[in-house]
C-alpha cells in the first residue's frame, strides 16, 4: 500500500501546493522561533537571540526551496516557470513571433502533407489480405526493351494451368458500359472492370451485400450477372437492398445485380462503378489469343516463393509459348512487380522529389527561426551576462532559449497541421487521377510525426543560438562599455554561415523547379501533329443492342457529323477512334503483300485508328501524298487505308507506298487494304515520339465507339451544348461522355508533370521568400549594430557610396556563398530527378543562369534597404546615439 | 552553496527514523533529540534536516501530523509509519554490518 500512500502525497503536491507552502512556511518558522526562545533561556536579549538564530539557520530562501526540491513536481512548476516566460517574451515582439511561427507552420504544414500523401500512395499497404504477397504480372521480352506489357488471354490461361509458384492468378481489364435502366431513367457510361471471377476471393473481398462471383458465372454460356460498387448503389440505386436480383441494362443487355461491393473497395481506384464476369463478357476465341495483350493479371504468390523464383517459373513458360508461336507479336519473357509498386510506379519519382523539397523547405525554414534567435540572443547577450553573473547556471539559459523555440515551433506546428488538413483536401479534389487517392488521409503515424518534427525543429532552431552564446563571453561582455564601436564578430559570422546553407538550399530547389517548368513548357509546346485550339471532343458510343449492323453504325456516324457540320460556328468536324495525345488504345500486327514473307519472329506493328473521310481535314492533319478516305468507301467498300510517315520510314523506306497493300489477320481470314494516301505524323503521348499509324475507314462500320472532334471559329465550349442536343435528338438514350476541348486532353496527360512543376515552383518561391527576408534580417542587424562605427567613418570624410558598398558587400558575401554552394549541389540533385525531364539537360545553361540571376537579384534587393539606410546615418545622431 | 555536511552522508535518515521510533516529534526535537543523545557531537543542520524530513515523508516512511506542541503552539509532528519502522530495521542492520567493518579495518591498521 506504500505506492498509494506515496501516490496520495504527489497529488496533494501537485494540485495543493500553495497549501503546501504555508505548511512549510509555518514548520520553518516554528524552528526559528524554538531557537530563538533557547537563545533567550541562555540569556540574549531579543534581539541578538533572533540575529543568532537567523545565522544559525541559513538562508530560509533557500532552505525553503531544498525542501521543496524533495516535493515531487518540482520540474513541473519550473517548466511553467519557464513557459510563461518565454511566452511573455515572445508576446513582447509579436512581429518577429508571428513571422517565425508562420514560416513554422508552412515548413511542417507542407511537409505532413506530403508525408501523408507518400505514406497513404506509396507506402501504406493495399487493404488486402496477403497483400505483401500479391504481384502483377506482365509479359516481358528476354532482351528486356518491354517489361511491362500487358497480357494476352490465351498466356493467361497457359500460365494459369502450368505455374507451379502461384496460389492463385486473376485477369481483369477495365472497360465500360452504357448503363441505363429499365424505366427510362437518364443513361450513364459507366466505368467498370470485367474479372475472372477469382479476383475477389484472391483479394479477399468479401461482399457488402448478396454474393460474389462464382467460378458458374464466369462462362460465355451463363446468365449475365453484375456487381455494383458501393458508391454506385448509393448514388443511383439510393442504397436499397432490394436491388438485389433485379436487373439493370448494361449496353442495352439485361444483368442480375448479384452482390454489392464494401465501401472500402475502390480498387483500382474510385472511378470503377461496376465489375462484370470476364469470361462472359468477351468472346472464348480471345481468351485462347497469344497475340492480343488486353489484361492485367493478378496472382497471389505461394507461401515461401520468392519473386525472381516465379519469374523464372513464368518465363520459361513464356518462351516455351514463343517456340510454339514463332510468328506474331508474342513475348518471351515474363516480369513481376509487387502489386502495389505496379499502381504507383508513374507517380513515384515525382511524389518523392516533392516531398524532398519540402524537406527542404523546412530545412530553411529551421535555418531562419535560428538566424532570428541568433539575432534576438545576441541583442540580449548583456542580459544573459548579467544573469551568468548574479549564478544563473548556462544550462538554465540554454533551456530558456529552447523553450522560447519549442513555443514558436509547437505553435507553429499546430498551425502547420491546420495547413496540412487544408492542402490534402484541396490535393485530393484536385488529383483523383493519383492511383490510390481515397487512401489519402492523416493517421497515427502521421501525427506522431509530426510531433517528431516539430520536437525536432524547436530543438535545432533553439540549440544553435543557445550554443552559440558562450560562457567565456560573460566578461568581455560586461567588460564592453555602453558603446560597442563595431559589431561582435563571432554571432555575425555565425549567422552568416545559416544564411549561406540557406541561400544554397533555395538554389537547388530553385533549379530543380526550374528544370520541371523548362521540362514541362517543351511538353506543352510540343506539335502533336494536329490543330489543338478551339476543338471540343467528345466520346459517342453506340450501344451493341441498337446498332448492330454496320450500315445502321455508318448512318448514324455519317449523319451526326453531317449534322454537327452545319451547325454556326463549325469549322470542321471528324470522327476517329483515337485523338492525338489520348495514348496507344490500340495496335495491330499486319503485312504488305507486296513485301516478301517476314523471317519467322518478325512482325509489322502499327497504332490502329478508324477515322472518317473528314477527320483529317477538321484536324488539320496535312495530306503528304495520295488521297484522304473518300465518303463512298464504306461497308465492304472500305478498303483504303491512310498511313502516317513514320509507317512509311519504317517499313516503306525509299518506295512509293500510293497503292500498296496492307494485310491484316481477321477473323474470317485476311483482310487487304489499299494504301490511298500518306499523312503526317501525330503523336499519341506527348512525350513520346511519333509511332507508326494506320487510319482505317471508320465507315467500314466495324466500330461502335468513336471520339468526334469539332473545329470551332471560337470558343469551343459554347458548342457542347448544341451538339449535345443534335446527339439526343439522333438516338435519346445514347450517352455523351468526356466533353473535353483538345488543351483538356492534353493538360490530363501532362497533369503529373504541371502538378510537380507547380508545386516545386511554390516550395522554392516560399524559400526564396524566406532566404530574402533572411538576407534582410542579417543585414539591418549588422547595420543597427554598427551604426557608430559608421558614423565615425563619414565623420572622418569616408563617402557614403563606400559606406553603401562596404555593406553591400557585407550582405552579399553569403548570398554568393550559398549561391557557389547551391550550384554546386544542384549538379548532384537534378541528376536525381533526371527521369522526370522530357527534353531539358539536367544541367540547362538557361536555367542554371537564369535561377543565379534571379536570386543574385533578389539578394541584392534585400541588402539595398539596410545598406542605404547605412549611407544614409547621419554621424551626428550615431555618435550621439546609445 | 555547500552545506556544511558533518554526517555520513545517508546517516541522517538512519538517525532520523531510530529518534522517531520512540514517539512522534516535530523538527525541532529532532534535531535537539539527536544532539543530546549524541553528546553534542552531532550536530544537525537545518539546511539538511527539513529537506531529509519531506525526502523521507514522499518516501512514506514516515507521515506528518499538525498538533500542538509543549509550548501551545500548532507544530508538524512526524511519526514512523511500518513501512518506516521495516526501514529503519534494515538500515540498522546495514549501518551495523559497516561500522563493524570501519571498526575492523582500523583496529587491524
Amino acid at each position: 500500500m506504500r505506492w498509494l500512500h506515496r501516490l496520495s502525497i504527489r497529488v496533494r503536491m501537485l494540485f495543493s501546493r500553495g497549501e503546501e507552502d504555508a505548511r512549510l512556511n509555518d514548520e520553518l518558522q516554528f524552528h526559528l522561533d524554538q531557537q530563538v526562545a533557547e537563545n533567550m533561556a541562555a540569556g540574549m536579549n531579543e534581539e541578538e537571540a533572533r540575529h543568532a538564530a537567523m545565522r544559525l539557520f541559513g538562508n530560509p530562501a533557500a532552505l525553503r526551496d531544498e525542501t521543496r526540491d524533495a516535493w515531487s513536481w518540482n520540474w513541473l512548476e519550473r517548466l511553467r516557470r519557464d513557459i510563461r516566460y518565454g511566452t511573455r517574451t515572445l508576446v513582447r515582439t509579436p512581429g518577429f513571433s508571428i513571422i517565425a511561427i508562420v514560416v513554422m507552420a508552412l515548413g511542417i504544414g507542407a511537409n505532413v502533407a506530403l508525408l501523408t500523401v507518400v505514406r497513404s500512395v506509396l507506402l501504406k499497404p493495399l487493404p488486402f489480405k496477403d497483400t505483401d504477397r500479391l504481384v502483377r504480372l506482365f509479359e516481358a521480352d528476354a532482351q528486356g526493351r518491354f517489361q511491362d506489357s500487358i497480357v494476352a488471354g490465351g498466356t493467361f490461361a497457359a500460365w494459369k494451368q502450368q505455374a507451379h509458384s502461384f496460389e492463385g492468378m486473376a485477369a481483369t481489364r477495365r472497360v465500360s458500359y452504357n448503363l441505363s435502366g429499365t424505366s427510362g431513367q437518364l443513361p450513364e457510361l459507366a466505368d467498370a472492370y470485367t474479372a475472372s471471377w477469382n479476383l475477389l476471393p484472391l483479394l479477399g473481398v468479401q461482399p457488402a451485400l448478396g454474393r460474389s462471383f462464382l467460378s458458374d458465372d464466369d462462362r460465355p454460356s451463363a446468365g449475365a450477372v453484375t456487381m455494383l460498387s458501393w458508391g454506385l448503389w448509393k448514388r443511383r440505386y439510393g442504397g436499397d437492398p432490394g436491388i438485389l436480383g433485379k436487373t439493370i441494362l448494361l449496353d442495352a443487355r439485361p444483368y442480375t445485380v448479384i452482390g454489392i461491393l464494401p465501401v472500402w473497395f475502390t480498387y483500382p481506384d474510385t472511378r470503377v462503378q461496376l465489375w462484370t464476369a470476364l469470361y462472359h463478357e468477351k468472346p472464348p476465341s480471345l481468351m485462347e489469343l497469344h497475340t492480343a495483350h488486353n489484361f492485367d493479371v493478378i496472382a497471389l504468390l505461394k507461401r515461401g516463393v520468392s519473386i525472381p523464383q516465379a519469374t523464372a517459373d513464368l518465363s520459361n513458360i513464356q518462351a516455351q509459348i514463343r517456340r510454339q508461336f514463332p510468328d506474331g507479336p508474342v513475348m518471351d519473357a515474363a516480369n513481376i512487380r509487387p502489386l502495389l509498386e505496379a499502381q504507383v510506379r508513374n507517380v513515384k519519382t515525382g511524389l518523392y522529389v516533392v516531398f524532398a523539397a519540402t524537406a527542404c523547405l523546412l530545412l530553411i525554414a529551421c535555418l531562419n527561426i535560428a538566424n532570428l534567435l541568433v539575432a534576438r540572443s545576441a541583442a540580449r547577450r548583456k542580459e544573459s551576462a548579467i544573469r551568468c553573473a548574479l549564478g544563473g547556471t548556462r544550462g538554465r539559459l540554454i533551456r530558456e532559449q529552447l523553450i522560447e523555440s519549442l513555443i514558436l515551433s509547437i505553435a507553429g506546428g499546430v498551425l502547420g497541421i491546420f495547413f496540412a488538413f487544408l492542402t490534402l483536401q484541396w490535393l485530393v479534389s484536385t488529383r483523383d487521377d493519383i492511383p490510390r487517392a481515397d487512401a489519402i488521409h492523416m493517421d497515427g503515424i502521421v501525427l506522431l510525426f509530426a510531433a517528431g518534427v516539430i520536437l525536432i525543429c524547436g530543438l535545432f532552431a533553439g540549440l544553435i543560438p543557445a550554443l552559440s552564446s558562450s560562457d567565456r563571453q560573460i566578461l568581455r561582455t560586461l567588460h564592453e562599455s555602453s558603446r560597442s564601436l563595431s559589431g561582435r564578430r563571432q554571432s555575425t559570422r555565425l549567422r552568416q554561415l545559416l544564411l549561406a546553407l540557406e541561400v544554397g538550399l533555395t538554389v537547388v530547389l530553385l533549379i530543380g523547379a526550374g528544370l520541371l517548368i523548362k521540362s514541362y513548357r517543351q511538353l506543352r509546346s510540343v506539335d502533336l501533329g494536329c490543330t489543338v485550339k478551339n476543338v471540343l471532343t467528345m466520346d459517342i458510343n453506340l450501344p451493341k443492342v441498337d446498332y448492330k449492323t454496320a450500315a445502321k453504325r455508318v448512318a448514324f456516324f455519317e449523319q451526326l457529323q453531317r449534322r454537327v457540320r452545319q451547325l454556326p460556328g463549325v469549322r470542321g468536324a471528324g470522327l476517329s477512334t483515337v485523338l492525338p495525345g489520348q495514348h496507344r488504345i490500340r495496335d495491330d500486327v499486319f503485312t504488305i503483300a507486296e513485301h516478301p514473307p517476314l523471317p519467322r519472329g518478325q512482325v509489322l506493328d502499327a497504332s490502329t485508328r478508324f477515322v472518317d473521310p473528314d477527320y483529317f481535314q477538321a484536324m488539320q492533319i496535312p495530306l503528304l501524298q495520295g488521297r484522304f478516305l473518300q465518303a463512298d468507301e464504306r461497308s465492304e467498300r472500305a478498303r483504303s487505308v491512310v498511313i502516317s510517315e513514320t509507317l512509311v520510314r519504317e517499313y516503306l523506306p525509299g518506295e512509293n507506298p500510293i497503292g500498296k497493300h496492307i494485310v491484316q489477320e481477321m477473323e474470317d481470314g485476311p483482310q487487304s487494304y489499299e494504301i490511298v494516301g500518306v499523312v503526317d505524323d501525330t503523336l499519341e503521348d506527348v512525350t513520346r515520339p511519333a509511332y507508326q499509324t494506320i487510319y482505317y475507314p471508320l465507315y467500314e462500320g466495324t466500330e461502335r465507339s468513336a471520339v468526334l472532334a469539332i473545329r470551332t471559329a471560337s470558343d469551343p465550349n459554347a458548342l457542347a451544348l448544341p451538339v449535345q442536343k443534335i446527339i439526343a435528338e439522333l438516338d435519346r438514350n445514347l450517352p455523351v461522355a468526356d466533353v473535353l476541348t483538345m488543351d483538356q486532353i492534353i493538360g490530363q496527360s501532362t497533369l503529373n508533370q504541371s502538378f510537380d512543376a507547380k508545386l516545386l515552383l511554390t516550395f522554392a518561391v516560399l524559400s526564396l521568400i524566406l532566404a530574402a527576408v533572411g538576407l534582410f534580417g542579417v543585414l539591418s542587424y549588422i547595420v543597427a549594430q554598427r551604426t557608430t562605427e559608421i558614423g565615425i567613418r563619414i565623420a572622418l570624410g569616408a563617402q557614403r557610396e563606400q559606406v553603401l558598398k562596404l555593406m553591400l558587400m557585407d550582405g552579399l558575401r553569403p548570398a554568393l556563398v550559398g549561391l557557389a554552394l547551391g550550384v554546386a549541389a544542384s549538379f548532384g540533385a537534378s541528376r536525381l530527378i533526371e527521369s522526370l525531364l522530357f527534353g531539358t539537360h539536367p544541367f540547362d545553361p538557361v536555367v542554371f543562369v537564369t535561377v543565379s540571376v534571379v536570386l543574385l537579384v533578389i539578394a541584392a534587393m534585400a541588402c539595398a534597404m539596410p545598406a542605404w539606410r547605412a549611407s544614409r546615418v547621419d554621424p551626428m545622431q550615431a555618435l550621439r546615439s546609445e | 552553496m555547500g552545506k556544511p555536511s558533518d554526517l555520513v552522508q545517508g546517516t541522517l535518515d538512519l538517525l532520523i527514523l531510530k529518534t522517531l521510533s520512540l514517539e512522534a516529534k516535530h523538527g525541532w526535537a529532532i534535531a535537539k533529540r539527536i544532539q543530546q543523545v549524541s553528546g553534542e557531537v552531532l550536530q544537525v543542520q537545518q539546511g539538511s534536516l527539513y529537506p531529509a524530513l519531506h525526502r523521507l515523508e514522499q518516501q512514506g516512511w514516515i507521515k506528518a501530523k499538525w498538533a500542538e506542541s509543549e509550548t501551545g503552539r500548532q507544530a508538524k509532528f512526524y511519526s514512523l509509519t511500518a513501512a518506516g519502522r521495516k526501514q529503519l530495521e534494515s538500515e540498522t542492520a546495514n549501518w551495523n554490518r559497516l561500522s563493524e567493518a570501519i571498526n575492523i579495518v582500523v583496529q587491524e591498521a
